[in-house]
């Protein structure tokens, strides 16, 4: 009964260890995503909440990043509807979703590799600069308040995520665990209000992921970001979210606080396999 | 120890931003400006201008219009003759259409038409890449260079078919025609060089600069953190054009007078420019002038060291001279794939730390 409440009800509540959680941000109705025959997504329903880090959880091939990509407008779901802040989200291109407070990280690192450091963080900040082409030309007033308004901005974050000191290398030259980091940079520097992030902490060891455990707890404490996150090491998901989404070939088989989902015997089954007669 | 940044603080990101953030790098550039500016005008000779400097210039703008579009942007153009054309001839209608208009005017103009020309043939990039956009633009470029041969409306309807620029006077002396002094010509170069420059240094260091570069290393990322690829493209194809147009437009009126639009806008043309970015380096500002003084300087000093150095014939020299070139671009490409802007990127490196590098 008080699952039913969580899912459903639109009113703020505080978690049992005390966290706010507001409104529901993002709503995703009735999804469903083909590509030609197959169906990665089946009508799928769940809710992002303001406030809240929500984990979208699930074996290889559930159509986790599937998600991520309808929530960030780059596949077009064929039925369904996404409502954002309580509106039906119209068709948009990718760039008109970011512009609206939606930013994300990528599964294969999607960095600028010919730019350094402090260019790409501040590509981050595109829907932020509002002058146009002759006056960039000339460089003149309006540019270039932009610029170093984009630039100090930009240096909260770096300061932040503790990158100080490779803001000018080519992002090419850096190992995998900053450029993760650098990436997580980016995002943040469209100062979103939510906040997209596809497995952060693939392929890192114990150190690096404690360590990006700990910025992203910081990015929803601080900024009050809404994180959703897909992630395979179960240990942070239960211990960093709110709230899981748990999928299986498409379907969900899972929704709820970390420890109902523990429980849930389809989950269970999911991960573990079950004997099939 | 000669080239270093310690002790060279910024206080404040303005400082940081600029174009030269090293104090060493600024006073080299204001000395080069100086005497390019203040020196070179007054010991210029025909030789020194029609040969060396007026071309060197005219390419310079025009390998920086192609390092936008295909190195800024990664948009490969084969088409870079036929938008010098499309300058060349826009600025011969409207020197003839309105003579009592400033050539510098028109200059500017022929490149605003060549940029919206530009922006038009940009448009199949919004559905192709690579080898296929390259091969759209060559499209542009014969069909452009058939368009100006075909319909004699473009060369106001002459015998030749050739267009040649009448005499303009800017502040009282000749730029164009043939009594056109050497320095006039230089000159008028020289301050297109230097506007294009700045342009096109301002607009890669800010957003605009970013999101083309966000297009070329990846392109789906770069939709999808909010850079508009449609706006990103066509503005790279349309700045661009704006720069070749405008050498295009100089190619004709300051330096060769006269022009037949197959035989100077022709698709080598399209490949020099190429070659030049390529060779001085993609994505950098310095690499055009790098490349274009690379491939323009390089047949005259074979030429040099062959006729007059060596005594060889003419004509074997002109042989040579095409075997070398083509052979130092393949040892170019082979030993330093990102130009000379990057062999001077690590030159600068070793400096900072010369003569102790540990």
């Amino acid at each position: 009964m008080k699952q039913d409440a969580i899912m459903d009800d639109n009113t703020p509540f505080v978690t049992a260890d005390g966290r706010q959680i507001g409104g529901v941000m993002m709503d995703l109705r009735n999804i469903t995503l083909r590509f030609g025959g197959v169906e990665a997504i089946k009508s799928i329903s769940f809710n992002i909440r303001e406030g809240e880090i929500r984990a979208i959880i699930g074996p290889n091939g559930a159509g986790k990043s599937s998600m991520l990509n309808v929530i960030s407008g780059f596949y077009k779901p064929q039925e369904g509807e996404v409502y954002f802040r309580g509106t039906k989200r119209p068709p948009m291109k990718p760039y008109q979703v970011a512009r609206q407070g939606v930013a994300r990280t990528f599964q294969n690192i999607a960095l600028f590799e010919g730019m350094s450091v402090l260019d790409n963080i501040m590509t981050g900040r595109m829907g932020h600069i509002k002058s146009n082409m002759l006056v960039q030309a000339i460089w003149a007033g309006k540019a270039q308040r932009e610029e170093d308004e984009s630039r100090e901005a930009v240096e909260r974050i770096i300061d932040f995520l503790q990158i100080q000191a490779i803001r000018k290398t080519p992002v090419g030259r850096l190992p995998y665990g900053l450029k993760k980091r650098v990436e997580l940079a980016r995002a943040l520097a469209a100062e979103p209000d939510l906040l997209l992030l596809d497995e952060p902490m693939a392929g890192m060891n114990v150190e690096e992921k404690e360590d990006m455990s700990r910025f992203i707890l910081d990015v929803n404490d601080e900024f009050g970001t809404t994180i959703a996150l897909i992630e395979h090491d179960m240990g942070v998901v239960m211990d960093l979210s709110d709230r899981v989404v748990v999928m299986d070939y498409g379907r969900k088989i899972g929704d709820g606080t970390p420890d109902e989902v523990r429980n849930n015997q389809e989950v269970i089954d999911a991960y573990l396999g079950v004997a099939h007669d | 120890m000669l080239y270093r940044e310690a002790g060279d603080f910024k206080t404040t990101y303005v400082a940081d931003n600029q174009t030269f953030p090293l104090k060493l790098d600024r006073i080299g550039f204001w000395i080069t400006m100086a005497v390019a500016w203040l020196v070179i005008p007054f010991v210029i000779n025909d030789y020194w201008a029609s040969s060396l400097l007026v071309p060197f210039l005219i390419y310079a703008i025009a390998a920086i219009g192609l390092n936008i579009l295909t190195g800024y942007c990664g948009q490969v153009s084969l088409g870079t003759g036929g938008f010098m054309a499309v300058g060349a001839y826009a600025c011969y209608k409207l020197m003839t259409s309105f003579p009592d208009v400033n050539i510098m005017i028109h200059i500017v103009l022929a490149g605003g038409i060549t940029a919206v020309v530009g922006a038009a043939f940009g448009l199949p990039s919004l559905r192709i890449k690579g080898f296929y956009l390259a091969v759209a633009t060559l499209a542009a470029q014969f069909f452009l260079v058939w368009l100006f041969n075909k319909v004699s409306w473009f060369y106001n309807y002459s015998a030749s078919g050739q267009i040649s620029a009448p005499e303009r006077l800017v502040a009282g002396v000749a730029v164009t025609g043939p009594s056109t002094p050497a320095w006039a010509q230089y000159l008028i170069c020289l301050f297109f060089v230097t506007l294009c420059a700045v342009i096109a240094r301002n607009l890669t260091r800010g957003t605009i600069g970013r999101s083309w570069m966000a297009i070329r290393d990846m392109d789906i990322a770069a939709e999808i953190i909010g850079v508009n690829p449609l706006k990103a493209k066509l503005t790279a194809f349309a700045v661009s054009s704006f720069f070749v147009g405008i050498a295009g437009a100089l190619f004709f009126a300051v330096y060769l007078g006269a022009v037949e639009v197959g035989e100077a806008f022709g698709i080598q043309k399209s490949f020099l420019v190429l070659f030049m970015i390529i060779i001085g380096g993609l994505g950098s500002i310095f690499g055009s002038f790098a490349g274009a003084a690379f491939l323009v300087l390089l047949p005259v000093a074979l030429k040099w060291i062959g006729v007059d150095v060596m005594g060889w014939p003419t004509d074997l020299v002109a042989h040579f001279q095409l075997v070398i070139v083509g052979a130092l671009i393949m040892f170019f490409l082979i030993k330093e794939p990102h130009g000379l802007a990057q062999l001077w990127r690590l030159a600068k490196e070793k400096l900072r730390l010369w003569p102790f590098p540990y």
